[in-house]
C-alpha cells in the first residue's frame, strides 16, 4: 500500500542513527579545529572565528522570527543591548564600578555583585527573554509592517534608556574594562547550543505551528493553534539567545557603549538573514560565515597591491563598495538568498550524491 | 442490547450546534439581525445564500473569528459564544475555510500534521493517516510535495483531509465547491457524503445551490441577514424562491 510505502520512511531508524553519528561526528570536526585553531592561528584569526560564532547565534535566533516564523521584527539590537548589559553589569567587580561611574555612583545592591561569567550570561539570556514576553503583548497586536515599527521603536526605546539611566549603565559613557572572558570555546559552545536547541526546535509540532502561523495565521487558528502563544513564546526564545550573544560580545570587545547598539546592528543581521535564506537555519549560518570572514577578506582591496606589473595603491572604503556589489548580484540570481527555504540534511547529501553517481555512470 | 430504541432515537435527533438569535455586526454595519439555525447530529446541514447574504460572517461568528454582538451558540449543549478559535477547535467544531487556506510552503505531510495539531499519541496519528490517505489517495502518493503545488480541487481535498486529522465532531465547509471544475464538485460531494456516514455532522456553506441541496438533509435559505426559508434540502430544491434566486429566475423564463 502506498500509505506503508510513507511510514516506512519516518520510522526508519537505521537513517536516524546514521544521521545522529554523522552529525556527531561533524561536531567532534568542528571541535578538533576549534582546537587547533587556538593553539596555532594568529589573534586576528581567532578573533574572526569568535565573531563569526557570536553572529552565528544572532542570526539564527533572529531568522527564527523573521524567517520561519514570518513576523517582520527589528529588535535584536535591543536584545543585544540588554543582555550585553546585564552580563556587564553582572562580572563587573566592585572596584571597576566604582572606578568608572564617574557621573552618578551604581545603584546599591549592583554595585556589589559579581558574578562568574557563565551565571552572567544565563542571567542575560534570562532577563533579555522575560523582557521579550513582556514585549510580547503590546507588540504582537500588530503585524506585518506595524510590526516591524514597533520593534524598531523599541530599539530606540532600549538605547535611550542605555544612555539615560546612568547609575545603571554609566550613560552614554558605557562600561569598561570588561574581563575578556569569551575565548573560541565559549563562543562555539554557545553557538552549537544555540543551532541544535533551533533546530530541534523548528523540527517539532512547534516549529510546524510556526511554519503554519507565517503561511496563514486564521488557518492556523482555525487548526487550533494558539498563535499568539506561539509568537511569544519564540520571541522570548529567540531573545534568550540574543541576549547571551550580547553577553559574549561584551566580554568579546571588553567595551560597550549605547551607541554600540544601534539600528545597523539589526540591519546587518537582516542582511545576514536575508542572504542566508529567509527560514533556513543552513542559510543563516552561511550566510553568517560568508559576511563576517568576507568582510575581513575583502580588506585587501583597500591595501595598495601590485598585479600583472600594475600597481594598485588601495582605495578606503572599497570594501564595502565590493561588499555591496556581491549583494545586489545574490539578490538579482538568488532571490530566495543562499539556501532558500531548504536546510541541509544528511539525507538530501545521500540523495545528492547518489545522483551524482548515477550521471557518472557508476 | 446496550441501548434501547429510545436512546437510539433521542442520540440521533440531538442536536450539534444551536445558533439562537445571533447578532453580528462590523463597525456599524448589521450583518446578521437574529438568525436561529439548528444543525443535528450526523446531518449534513447546509445555508445557502447569496453574496453579502452573511454566509461567511455566521461561520466567523461559530468559529470564533467574530465577537457576536448578542444570541447564543451552543455546541454540543455547551454555549461557545465569545471562545477563542483554538479553543473552539479542541472541542471538536472544525472549520474549513473559504478559499481552502492550506499552508502552501509546508509539505501534504506537514499540512496533514497540522490538522493533528494536538494529537500526541503516535498509534493515533498513525490510524488517522491510514484514514485520511484511504480516503484520498492522491494525497498519499504526493505526501512530500509541497501543498502549493497541488491544483485547486487537491488543495480542497488536502483542505478536508487536514480538517479531518483533528478528528471533528463537527466540521462547517466553507463554499467547498469555490473555483473548482464541476467534475471535481461532484467528487468533493460525493467525499462529504461519505465523511457524513462516518458519523461526522457537516454544517455546509454553498452558493451552488443545486449540488448541495441534493446532498444536505436540512437546509436554510439566508438573505440580508435573516433566515428566509428552511426545510429539508429536497423541498428546497422545488421551492420556487430558491430557484427564483439561484438558478436564473426559475420558470418564470420558460
Amino acid at each position: 500500500m502506498s500509505s506503508q510505502r510513507i511510514f516506512r520512511k519516518d520510522f526508519n531508524s537505521t537513517t536516524k542513527i546514521r544521521n545522529k553519528v554523522l552529525t556527531l561526528l561533524s561536531v567532534i570536526v568542528l571541535l578538533g579545529f576549534l582546537f587547533y585553531a587556538d593553539r596555532n592561528l594568529d589573534a586576528y584569526s581567532v578573533r574572526i572565528l569568535q565573531n563569526i560564532a557570536i553572529f552565528i547565534i544572532l542570526a539564527v535566533s533572529y531568522n527564527l522570527i523573521n524567517g520561519i516564523m514570518g513576523q517582520f521584527s527589528l529588535a535584536p539590537n535591543a536584545f543585544l543591548a540588554i543582555g550585553a548589559y546585564t552580563s556587564a553589569i553582572f562580572t563587573l567587580s566592585p572596584e571597576e564600578k566604582l572606578r568608572s561611574f564617574i557621573i552618578e555612583p551604581m545603584i546599591w545592591p549592583l554595585s556589589q555583585i559579581s558574578l562568574p561569567f557563565s551565571l552572567s550570561l544565563l542571567i542575560a539570556g534570562i532577563v533579555t527573554a522575560f523582557v521579550a514576553l513582556l514585549m510580547a503583548a503590546p507588540v504582537f497586536r500588530v503585524r506585518g509592517d506595524y510590526l516591524a515599527i514597533v520593534t524598531l521603536g523599541f530599539g530606540e526605546v532600549v538605547q535611550v534608556l542605555a544612555n539615560n539611566l546612568v547609575s545603571l549603565t554609566n550613560g552614554s559613557l558605557g562600561l569598561k574594562g570588561l574581563y575578556p572572558f569569551t575565548n573560541l570555546w565559549w563562543a562555539w559552545g554557545v553557538c552549537i547550543f544555540t543551532v541544535f536547541c533551533t533546530v530541534r526546535l523548528v523540527n517539532s509540532s512547534y516549529g510546524r505551528a510556526m511554519k503554519a502561523v507565517r503561511e496563514d495565521e486564521m488557518a492556523a487558528e482555525a487548526m487550533g493553534i494558539n498563535a499568539f502563544r506561539i509568537k511569544t513564546f519564540t520571541f522570548a526564545f529567540s531573545a534568550f539567545f540574543q541576549g547571551v550573544a550580547g553577553g559574549l560580545l561584551a566580554h568579546l570587545i571588553t567595551t560597550i557603549s549605547p551607541s554600540l547598539f544601534t539600528f545597523m546592528f539589526t540591519f546587518n543581521l537582516l542582511i545576514i538573514i536575508v542572504i542566508g535564506g529567509l527560514g533556513s537555519i543552513t542559510g543563516s549560518i552561511l550566510a553568517a560565515i560568508l559576511i563576517t570572514w568576507g568582510g575581513e577578506a575583502l580588506r585587501v582591496f583597500e591595501e595598495p597591491s601590485t598585479f600583472f606589473g600594475f600597481h594598485y595603491e588601495g582605495i578606503p572604503g572599497m570594501r564595502m563598495v565590493i561588499f555591496s556589489a556581491i549583494l545586489i548580484v545574490v539578490m538579482i540570481f538568488a532571490r530566495g538568498g543562499i539556501m532558500g527555504r531548504y536546510e541541509f540534511t544528511w539525507d538530501g547529501l545521500f540523495h545528492w550524491f547518489k545522483r551524482k553517481l548515477l550521471i557518472l555512470g557508476i | 442490547m446496550a441501548h434501547t430504541w429510545e436512546q437510539i432515537l433521542t442520540e440521533h435527533k440531538t442536536t450539534m450546534l444551536q445558533i439562537e438569535d445571533l447578532h453580528v455586526s462590523y463597525g456599524g454595519i448589521r450583518a446578521i439581525k437574529g438568525i436561529s439555525i439548528d444543525v443535528g447530529s450526523r446531518e449534513i446541514v447546509c445555508l445557502l445564500g447569496s453574496n453579502g447574504a452573511g454566509k461567511s460572517t455566521t461561520v466567523r461568528a461559530i468559529s470564533g473569528l467574530e465577537t457576536p454582538q448578542s444570541g447564543n451558540i451552543l455546541f454540543a449543549g455547551k454555549s461557545i459564544k465569545g471562545w477563542a478559535p483554538h479553543k473552539i477547535q479542541r472541542l471538536g467544531l472544525v472549520h474549513v475555510p473559504e478559499g481552502r487556506k492550506i499552508f502552501a510552503n509546508l509539505t501534504i505531510r506537514e499540512n496533514l500534521l497540522m490538522g493533528a495539531y494536538h494529537t500526541r499519541d503516535k498509534v493515533v496519528l498513525r490510524q488517522l493517516f491510514e484514514r485520511v490517505y484511504d480516503t484520498f489517495p492522491i494525497l498519499a502518493s504526493r505526501s512530500g510535495q509541497l501543498g502549493g503545488t497541488l491544483s485547486g480541487g487537491e488543495q480542497q481535498m488536502l483542505a478536508i483531509a487536514r480538517a479531518i486529522m483533528s478528528r471533528p465532531r463537527l466540521l462547517i465547509m466553507d463554499e467547498p465547491s469555490l473555483g473548482l471544475a464541476p467534475m471535481i464538485v461532484a467528487n468533493v460531494f460525493e467525499i462529504i457524503k461519505r465523511i457524513r456516514d462516518e458519523g461526522v455532522t457537516i454544517f455546509l456553506i454553498e452558493q451552488n445551490v443545486n449540488v448541495a441541496l441534493k446532498i444536505a438533509d436540512y437546509a436554510f435559505l439566508l438573505e440580508n441577514g435573516v433566515v428566509s426559508l428552511e426545510g429539508p434540502g429536497y423541498e428546497l430544491i422545488e421551492d420556487e424562491r430558491v430557484k427564483q434566486a439561484y438558478m436564473g429566475g426559475g420558470r418564470s423564463n420558460n
